[in-house]
């Protein structure tokens, strides 16, 4: 291009640039609004989905095996193409992205929960049930608080991969700050808008992971203090 | 007719769409290549330091720290930021970035192999003279080879999962007859879009099946059921 940018001597090409974040400020934060908020449904419908699964894999034992193998197939499926199968379906937009992103967190939930679950000594459980708790309150009162450690686990891996994937989103036009990496790219390969991107969607990750670290030492006050 | 899979059917019976210039074919062919490229460079650095690593017994700290980095970093992001440095634009940018994402499993595997040699036979080894080299291409490594094809086996699906999205920056790849029917819009293109993801989906299962044979074939028989036992308890402490 032979003009030049009006206020600008020579924009150049710089990996980073203030001026860009400030002249882009609000499309920027819609992104990382945008990115959040689709990263917070789908952990969180995911939570929800995932854990009576893995109650009801911890319960009924044969459960378990199809249960797990039916997730781990899922995960076997690229991103890319859970996308292709469901956009025909499911339409351009967010339901498509939440669909896709809840799927794969939702691998990584049931697993560790069920592992979480399945770690409770033998012996608490006997003590448990000797001393009169049923199945519900065993569940609640004992085995869910025991395995809370691994359910974290699962919430903190599950919403640092989802805020990964939620840029592939870009495919259906709702790929959060996804959307930013992606046009930095196509204008002319804009590497400030690019790094501005990427560098809000890392942060974001380790912000979210850093919360939910947070919250599973509130929830677990009886771990604090104990060599790991 | 509106039947998105009816059209995917259709698509997929047509032999041009196979083997026209970007056709499936070709798509096949620069997946796999480009895969199997990420991967041996992926090898090439990991598997080296991971053993290092675990046969001196320290940064363990360091592994953990790279699978969680490159966990929080998303695909898209390094696919489009490599073409813009000194790799350029073209195979080489999206072979790196792709390679990125094998590292992970490869290194974490190859230090948890090398560490859960048993420590006498490593003792045994020392004691009838063997120095650190040899005892790490003796003793440790022919132990760590059930996890090394593990390790193996997790990056190759992961990196042809991961190729489709290389389509985004015209890396080519099957992701690119997903990318294209996109781009029809979806009504028109809905059939090729689906087409596009049985396939790419079918060969990351194809890939995961024909691994999980090689892995059991290069795992030594009696390391077989041990193997299994060991694997849990490395998960179990992973997962704590």
């Amino acid at each position: 291009m032979s003009f030049r940018l009006s206020y600008r001597a020579d924009p150049g090409n710089p990996w980073f640039s203030w001026q860009y974040v400030r002249d882009n400020s609000d499309t920027i934060l819609a992104a990382l609004r945008d990115h959040a908020s689709l990263t917070a449904r789908a952990v969180l419908i995911a939570a929800l989905v995932a854990l009576p699964l893995a109650v009801a894999a911890h319960w009924f034992r044969p459960l378990a095996g199809p249960i797990l193998a039916f997730t781990g197939v899922l995960y076997t499926i690229p991103s890319l193409a859970l996308f292709a199968l469901l956009a025909p379906y499911l339409g351009i937009g967010a339901v498509t992205v939440l669909s896709v992103v809840v799927l794969y967190a939702l691998l990584v939930i049931v697993r560790n929960a069920v592992a979480g679950l399945s770690q409770v000594p033998p012996d608490v459980r006997e003590a448990a049930e000797g001393m009169g708790y049923g199945r519900w309150g065993r569940l609640l009162r004992i085995e869910l608080p025991l395995a809370l450690p691994g359910i974290l686990t699962g919430l903190r891996l599950a919403t640092v991969s989802t805020v990964a994937l939620v840029t592939v989103g870009v495919v259906v036009g709702r790929g959060g700050l996804g959307q930013l990496i992606f046009a930095g790219f196509q204008n002319n390969f804009y590497k400030a808008e690019i790094m501005t991107g990427t560098l809000l969607c890392v942060l974001l990750a380790l912000v979210l992971d850093l919360l939910l670290a947070g919250l599973g030492r509130a929830v677990t006050p009886w771990l604090r203090g104990r060599p790991r | 007719m509106s039947n998105p899979v009816g059209q995917a059917v259709v698509w997929l019976n047509d032999p041009l769409n196979w083997t026209n210039p970007g056709g499936v074919l070709d798509r096949l062919g620069e997946h796999l290549g480009m895969s199997a490229a990420a991967v041996l460079l992926g090898c090439l650095v990991a598997w080296p330091v991971g053993l290092w690593l675990g046969h001196t017994g320290r940064g363990g700290g360091l592994v953990v720290l790279v699978s969680n980095v490159t966990l929080a970093i998303p695909t898209l992001a390094l696919l489009t930021i490599l073409p813009l440095t000194f790799l350029g634009f073209g195979r080489p940018a999206v072979v790196v970035a792709l390679a990125v994402f094998a590292v992970p499993p490869l290194l974490a595997n190859a230090y948890t192999g090398v560490r859960q040699a048993d420590p006498e036979a490593r003792d045994a080894a020392r004691g009838m003279g063997l120095s650190g080299g040899q005892v790490l291409r003796q003793v440790e490594l022919p132990l760590a080879v059930p996890y090394l094809a593990a390790g193996f086996r997790t990056a190759a699906v992961q990196v042809v999962a991961t190729a489709a999205l290389a389509s985004f920056v015209n890396g080519g790849g099957l992701g690119q007859i997903i990318r294209a029917g996109f781009g029809l819009d979806i009504a028109a293109g809905g059939g090729q879009i689906i087409a596009g993801g049985l396939l790419v989906a079918g060969l990351a299962m194809l890939v995961e099946l024909v691994l999980a044979v090689v892995e059991r074939l290069v795992t030594p028989r009696p390391l077989r059921p041990a193997r299994r036992a060991n694997r849990r308890a490395a998960d179990a402490v992973a997962g704590s």
